[in-house]
């Protein structure tokens, strides 16, 4: 089974108390009412949906129940970087190159 | 090992009765969902006379009342079942206009008080967490899932453990508790 660490629990647990909340670092618009039509639907549709290095929202939602932020390889499904929510998106390159992709 | 807090429901019927194992209903409790910042943390350790766990996953009691961390800022609180009302008087008091949520949960959730050489290994049936000692000491406190329901899990003893879980979730997670042990009386 999956293991994923929580930031805010300190425990490695398995994935079945996660849910996965889509890509992170996705700002809401301030100004929603000033947005077209095209622009609030790229807001709330378009993802860049990547194949490799991605950082995403987690949710330890049969745990502490806090969203937290993680830098995921959707190809081998290995977690690389896990942070508090908050806290700015990693370098992703560099993660990358870590990994030895 | 007892807790204090949790004693078995003398009105019940013992769900499982094994030399390895019993689990048995726990005479309701007062339990009170906190959640808050800094300052409504603070005054609520005025109210009950104890400071909230910091320590993710643990639990603090003292004079009868426990506080178990389940999450960076909420806690479930513990107190007898005739102390509800006064606890939540006082706490009320207490936090005042410090903004914070305090919910009586009483009701909500129901809990096995599971015990035995076994319990490790009957709980292991659907919880998917490593529960040996090492990685999940006496005093520990979790969220977890049992099958598919969600359930709290807290370590009381070296082999006793407080399973609780959501009033209508009762009957499957004590029905499904209770399956797994048939293994044991045919052995
Ligand atoms: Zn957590």
């Amino acid at each position: 089974m999956l293991l994923i660490e929580c930031p805010y629990c300190g425990v490695e647990r398995p994935e079945l108390e996660f849910r996965c909340g889509g890509e992170a670092h996705i700002a809401r618009p301030e100004d929603p009412s000033g947005k077209t039509d095209e622009e609030w639907a790229e807001f709330l549709y378009m993802r860049t949906n990547t194949k490799g290095v991605y950082a995403e929202r987690w949710r330890h939602i049969h745990g502490c129940g806090r969203f937290f932020n993680a830098v995921r390889d959707t190809v081998s499904d290995k977690f690389l970087k896990i942070y508090k929510a908050g806290e700015p998106m990693p370098d992703l390159a560099s993660l990358a190159k870590e990994a030895g992709k | 090992m007892a807790n204090p807090l949790y004693q078995p429901d003398a009105a019940e019927e013992p769900v499982l009765s094994l030399p390895a194992i019993s689990m048995l209903k726990a005479a309701p409790l007062g339990r009170f969902s906190f959640r808050g910042r800094k300052a409504a943390q603070d005054a609520a350790a005025k109210a009950l006379g104890f400071d909230l766990p910091q320590q993710p996953l643990t639990a603090a009691e003292s004079s009868g009342k426990a506080a178990l961390w389940l999450g960076p800022d909420e806690w479930l609180l513990l107190a007898p079942e005739d102390d509800t009302e006064a606890l939540q008087a006082a706490m009320t008091q207490a936090i005042g206009d410090a903004p914070h949520a305090l919910v009586d949960i009483s009701h909500r959730q129901e809990a096995l008080i599971v015990t035995g050489d076994k319990a490790e290994w009957l709980l292991n049936s659907g919880i998917p967490i490593d529960l040996d000692v090492s990685a999940f000491p006496v005093g520990m406190v979790t969220r977890t899932l049992f099958h598919k329901a969600p359930v709290m899990l807290w370590r009381i003893g070296d082999d006793s453990f407080v399973v609780e879980a959501w009033g209508s979730f009762m009957d499957y997670v004590a029905g499904l508790l209770a399956e797994p042990a048939t293994e044991l009386q045919a052995a």
